[in-house]
């Protein structure tokens, strides 16, 4: 930001220091995220850097600890990951399809008491994740679905849902009924007129309220560790037990997958809600 | 010619008003048979558990079923005096069923809890009365060990005697009913729930503040900067905000350790000796530092959001009347962004208040907060109960809270990124 030429100097100085706080914040918020990339490629044990990466040695840098995630011995990531993903690709369709079709519900004007039941649907959100997880490992135990990959599927289900109810409600808000009225007169039933004419115009809220489902599953450890046996650990898990007991490289390696993952998501979470605003004429 | 008004009649030649309430209530149907399976499914895998944990949390059957006959006896008892002959040998009968059932163990350990010195009289009680004859029981209980001729124990197990219990709940503010049932606390250097207690706000209130002051100028040049730099710098509050967080942790949890990046820097600089690196990790400072970042975006995004829609030429028209810039940022722009600082306060407090992992990874033993001691009794100590009551006590606060957020914001204005 350019200050005008008449500018004061004690106005330039607050200028400038205002800026200085803003930058050191920034810095705050995303270096912690930088130091994992570079101290993954350690060719060293250590967690900090070496004399040697120091000096840009191209010899201090490795890639062994990304072997050792993909090949080593005792390799618990494998089945990690392939727990995580399928959780959080089931857990992402049940939250989907329950949160868009409540959302429906909750949005028509003839919906009665909507906000006690909008507080229920959203409660799992705002309670702390420890009750949660308290409670729903009472319950799992007692169905007989503890350290089972169902019970942790609906167990994120429970968490993921207020997100898509969220989303989608909000997606919603912005909707013209008037298009259904038009399906509808021109004679198609209620299930096609979704299909055709609702769903397509809501997907972008469908979509991004599915990637934080997927994101909460994908990166959820509370409820997962009063739940999990030792067959359905899963990436939060094992980082969780590798920071608790060592701090190992390997870890590095998959956080720094992780962010890439994250980025990933974030971009697309991006786009979705850039063209959801567009769509529903909010961004002008 | 008639003075009534002709009722309006469908094609059907129902009234229309009839007909109106009859789509009307279809449409209640229809809408409600919608969210219908999301809140039965809520209800029952999430609703009537956490009402279980309520239930569990002042449940106390368990020596209410294990010792009826002598529940039943004792109600005839002052409580003063040791009881007669008829509730020892009610306690006997009571005892040897438990016995046959191998039960005992675990009424030593209940009675233990309530008071210390059950265990052993128990076992030696176990042992003894295999050879008890008939009649006298009083006598040849109080025989096994003298603590079982201590009125004080057999009040012990009259406290037991009621199905419920607020005993849980006492507990977790560290007080507990005396002999003669009044509430007092337990003796200072043993009162750990309520520095944990005080600890949790004050870790969520600081948080909160930090928060709050880190967030406030960012938000600010976020909401003011042109689209495209913006956007750009968007991205540093929403990446964290979307990355895992365990990534982030392990990440505080390097740059903060006494060999991590952060305590190199220092050293690099001579800022502190080799020798003397200070510990800026397992303890407060560790989880200060981590939660602030973690909680960040939180409070940014809602106060970018209330920013966004204030219009610059309000800050120029202050000016313009003659504020400084100072005056006119303080009588004009700070009480719009009101509505933002409290949603993104609230959003704070509550996530933080209700914290595990990341206290658990770098608070250490100072810096641990009231969930990291709920973990604890559900996984180690496995005394669910007391787990239950302070989750209970925990999701009061965080509603009390929740209930001034909907107040002042409204549940409905939830902001996601």
């Amino acid at each position: 930001m350019a200050l005008p030429k008449h500018t004061e100097l004690h106005y330039r100085i607050w200028h400038y220091f205002y800026l200085t706080i803003c930058g050191a914040v920034f810095f705050f918020l995303i270096a912690p995220l930088f130091v994992i990339f570079p101290l993954s490629f350690n060719a060293e044990e250590f967690l900090s850097f070496s004399d040697g990466m120091k000096r840009l040695d191209p010899d201090a840098f490795s890639l062994r600890w990304y072997k050792d995630m993909i090949y080593g011995t005792k390799n618990p990531w494998g089945l990690a990951a392939k727990n995580s993903f399928i959780i959080a690709i089931f857990a992402t369709i049940g939250s989907v399809l329950l949160g868009t079709v409540a959302a429906l519900g909750l949005s028509s004007r003839h919906m009665p008491y909507k906000g006690i039941i909008m507080a229920v649907l959203i409660s799992p959100m705002i309670v702390p994740l420890i009750i949660s997880g308290v409670a729903i490992f009472f319950f799992m135990a007692k169905a007989g679905l503890a350290a089972t990959h169902t019970g942790i599927v609906l167990a994120h289900i429970i968490l993921g849902t207020p997100f898509v109810v969220i989303t989608v409600t909000a997606t919603l808000s912005g909707f013209d009924h008037s298009v259904t009225r038009a399906a509808a007169s021109l004679g198609s039933n209620p299930v096609n007129t979704f299909m055709k004419i609702t769903l397509p115009l809501i997907l972008p809220g469908v979509i991004s309220g599915g990637l934080f489902a997927f994101v909460t599953s994908f990166d959820e450890v509370v409820v997962v560790l009063f739940l999990a046996g030792l067959e359905n650990t899963t990436i939060p898990i094992q980082m969780w037990t590798g920071l608790r007991e060592q701090l190992s490289p390997t870890i590095l390696a998959v956080a720094t997958c992780l962010i890439i993952l994250s980025t990933l998501i974030l971009v697309t979470a991006e786009l979705l809600r850039r063209r959801s605003e567009r769509l529903r004429g909010i961004n002008r | 010619m008639s003075s009534e008004t002709q009722k309006i009649l469908t094609t059907d030649g129902i009234p229309l008003e009839v007909s109106l309430k009859k789509a009307e209530r279809r449409n209640k149907i229809k809408a409600f048979l919608l969210v219908a399976p999301l809140l039965l499914f809520l209800i029952i895998t999430y609703v009537f558990p956490i009402g279980d944990m309520l239930m569990r949390s002042v449940d106390d059957k368990m020596v209410t079923e294990m010792l009826p006959k002598t529940f039943k006896a004792m109600e005839k008892w002052d409580g003063k005096e040791l009881p007669e002959e008829e509730v020892f040998k009610a306690f006997y009968l009571d005892f040897r069923q438990l016995v046959d059932e191998k039960r005992e163990g675990k009424l030593s350990t209940q009675l233990n809890y309530t008071k210390n010195g059950f265990k052993s009289i128990i076992k030696k009680l176990r042992r003894k009365s295999k050879n008890f004859e008939e009649g006298n029981y009083k006598e040849q209980i109080m025989a096994v060990h003298k603590r079982w001729a201590d009125v004080e124990y057999w009040k012990a197990i009259k406290r037991r005697a009621p199905a419920y219990t607020s005993q849980k709940y006492l507990k977790g503010m560290d007080m507990f009913k005396n002999e003669n049932g009044e509430i007092v606390s337990v003796s200072e250097d043993r009162r750990i729930h309520r520095i944990l207690w005080l600890r949790t706000l004050e870790i969520a209130f600081f948080v909160t503040l930090f928060c709050f002051l880190m967030a406030y100028p960012i938000a600010h040049l976020l909401a003011t900067l042109p689209m495209k730099y913006s956007n750009l710098l968007m991205i540093c509050v929403l990446l964290p905000f979307w990355t895992s967080l365990l990534v982030r942790t392990a990440s505080w949890m390097i740059l903060l350790q006494q060999q991590g990046v952060v305590n190199d820097f220092f050293v690099g600089l001579g800022l502190v000796a080799d020798d003397a690196r200070p510990e800026m990790m397992y303890n407060k400072t560790g989880t200060y530092v981590a939660m602030t970042q973690i909680l960040l975006p939180f409070m940014v995004l809602p106060l970018y959001s209330v920013m966004k829609t204030i219009s610059p030429s309000l800050m120029r028209a202050g000016k313009s009347l003659g504020g400084t810039p100072i005056v006119a940022f303080w009588k004009v722009y700070f009480p719009l962004t009101i509505p933002g600082i409290g949603a993104g306060c609230l959003l704070c407090f509550i996530l933080a208040i209700g914290y595990y992992i990341t206290p658990a990874l770098v608070g250490g033993a100072s810096g641990t907060l009231i969930s990291n001691q709920i973990a604890f009794h559900m996984k180690s100590t496995l005394d669910w109960s007391f787990a239950s009551a302070m989750g209970l006590m925990l999701l009061s606060g965080v509603l009390a809270i929740y209930w001034v957020y909907n107040k002042l914001v409204g549940i409905d204005n939830i902001k996601l990124g």
